[in-house]
């Protein structure tokens, strides 16, 4: 397994697996992130996942008291080297498969006719496609609980809006090239919009605010307008 | 109790930020300046990472209901209580119906208001910080309004031995009365770096520098940059030279930092704040050294930056000279709680650390 520790300012070492969106190095980012989430390094006050790496961060002043001769970043590269010698025994935690109820087009989804028009298919070829797929989640970022998930089918990869919207729904369903995700909170933003999900994917006040992790698998399920209103009412997360 | 009767700007509860759920994209938010709020707090005799209010630019109006100690440290914004001016950096006795209010912003951006006993605010996953976006945490998510009452919750030990100094003390025609000793936390922000103009601001280089044409390279560390108007704790967008690119390859989204500076493609660099997004995925032409982030929190649009690269570990020295300047400042203001210490041993910037 290859990887590349490198340096993020004065409190942060980024551990790198690869350059591309790719399921086998997000499987090493996947065991990375399970390593440090049941063994916390003590200098360690937050770790991110990424498509293709793990940003580390840690507490300079922990380290400085503890090892008065040696430099933060030498005993933090070290640390994390170990670990990753040992990571092949890690098994990822198990993968989820969720399901995730969208009501598309129409206003829930505003960019659903252009999608269909650069891509030369009908609205509901967009759904079809879109729909059939089992998606990858690769990482949560941006906003609390928004899933980067890829990738979607060559067919009808289109690119970011050129002038991203001042704000976007909570639960609206987008593309960006090759990821697809999901809108937690209202937000701007610049992907296309197909759709909309009665689904809370981030729950402040839950043990888990965020519905998604990093290495679940989702699949979308096309639902009517009825169904989607009914959920929202019934404000019930899916489990 | 007290009672917010103008809200100010921009007035949120923020305490060291919430820490613990980065890897699902819940943004650490926080105090922008994280050192100013922990020397409040200890003047009042609170841990230093009670949660305190953040003031912006144009401060609130408050009515206290009661008597409190608070204190207020960093920005100076002019405060005054029943009309008569008050300082930063020291405790204050407040009687109830005291009104304290703010005037011209003369230096920095941001005031810490911290109050013996901190404020009564649910913690939302570990934090009561306040994040705007997702409105959650602080006072219901969201900045303070006109008519919101805040709770306080019990002065420490600590505080209960000055209180009842100041009870003594106090004149009975006043609402108020000011310590007579007080901190002056310029010498905290790293060797007077926050009075400087243009502001001095320590870089290490980011994992994208190389990326840089070598104009936009020499650029960056001699040119002027001005903050713009499109500057907030999400992050500061900054004006002056355009930074170019050589290697125009895509960036693949990744962690981010509170001191990120990253070049999207119309060339203006954005300095990443408090509430900034936890993962992006514009160049990183460099990160704001730890030791400038409560320096830069006290940036407002206009003020102007210059950017200076220093080595790791120099920042580290620096985080621990801070740190050990930090504890000094803690330990005297303890003692003087305590009443170990009669004598006023502090002029301006002087501090007598051998006590």
């Amino acid at each position: 397994m290859n990887f590349e520790l490198q340096s993020v300012g004065d409190n942060a070492i980024m551990v790198s697996f690869g350059s591309q969106i790719d399921k086998s190095i997000h499987k090493q980012v996947s065991k990375l992130s399970t390593y440090l989430s049941a063994n916390p390094f003590d200098w360690m006050t937050a770790y991110i996942p990424a498509y293709t790496s793990v940003t580390i961060f840690y507490d300079p002043i922990i380290l400085l008291r503890d090892a008065k001769t040696a430099h933060p970043y030498d005993i933090v590269d070290r640390q994390i080297s170990a670990a990753l010698e040992n990571l092949q025994e890690i098994s990822a935690d198990p993968a989820n498969i969720i399901e995730i109820p969208v009501c598309y087009g129409g206003k829930h989804g505003p960019d659903l006719s252009y999608v269909a028009e650069m891509n030369h298919l009908s609205e509901k070829e967009v759904i079809a496609i879109h729909s059939k797929t089992t998606y990858l989640v690769y990482m949560i970022g941006f906003v609390p609980g928004f899933p980067y998930a890829g990738r979607i089918p060559k067919e009808i990869r289109t690119p970011r809006k050129a002038t991203p919207r001042k704000r976007i729904p909570a639960g609206s369903v987008g593309i960006a090239d090759e990821q697809t995700g999901i809108y937690p909170i209202s937000s701007p933003g610049g992907w296309q919009i197909i759709g909309r999900t009665p689904l809370e994917l981030f729950r402040p006040d839950a043990a888990q605010p965020s519905l998604l992790k990093a290495g679940d698998h989702i699949r979308f399920k096309p639902v009517d307008e009825k169904v989607f209103q009914d959920w929202r009412e019934m404000d019930a997360p899916h489990r | 109790m007290l009672r917010i009767d103008k809200p100010g700007l921009l007035t949120t509860i923020q305490d060291q930020g919430r820490r613990d759920f980065q890897h699902v994209g819940v943004v650490t938010s926080g105090a922008m300046d994280q050192v100013s709020p922990r020397i409040a707090n200890w003047l009042t005799g609170n841990h230093g990472s009670e949660c305190v209010l953040e003031i912006t630019m144009i401060g609130p109006t408050i009515t206290f209901f009661g008597e409190a100690l608070i204190a207020i440290c960093g920005a100076d914004l002019s405060p005054e209580i029943d009309g008569m001016s008050v300082r930063n950096g020291r405790s204050i006795y407040v009687k109830k119906d005291a009104i304290l209010r703010f005037g011209k912003c003369v230096s920095g951006c941001r005031a810490y208001l911290a109050i013996a006993g901190g404020f009564h605010i649910p913690e939302v996953l570990h934090s009561k910080s306040t994040y705007l976006l997702a409105g959650i945490g602080g006072y219901h998510g969201r900045a303070l309004q006109k008519n919101d009452q805040l709770q306080t919750g019990n002065p420490s030990a600590l505080a209960e031995k000055m209180l009842q100094s100041f009870r003594k003390n106090v004149p009975i025609n006043r609402r108020f009365m000011e310590q007579s000793w007080s901190i002056h936390t310029s010498f905290i922000s790293a060797g007077s770096n926050a009075k400087k103009e243009p502001l001095h601001i320590r870089v290490l280089k980011g994992i994208h520098f190389s990326w840089f044409d070598q104009k936009s390279k020499d650029d960056f560390f001699k040119k002027t940059f001005q903050l713009s108007s499109e500057s907030d704790r999400m992050g500061y967008r900054l004006e002056g030279v355009k930074l170019k690119r050589t290697q125009m390859a895509e960036i693949l989204s990744e962690a981010v930092r509170f001191g990120t500076i990253q070049v999207p493609g119309d060339g203006n660099p954005i300095v990443l704040m408090a509430d900034s997004q936890t993962t992006g995925g514009y160049p990183k032409i460099a990160e704001a050294a730890s030791i400038d982030l409560p320096v830069l929190a006290q940036a407002k649009p206009g003020d102007k930056l210059v950017f200076a690269e220093i080595s790791l570990a120099k920042a580290h020295q620096l985080l621990w000279q801070r740190e050990e300047s930090m504890k000094i400042v803690q330990y005297q203001i303890q003692a003087h709680f305590q009443g170990k210490i009669t004598r006023n041993l502090w002029k301006g910037d002087e501090l007598d650390a051998s006590n």
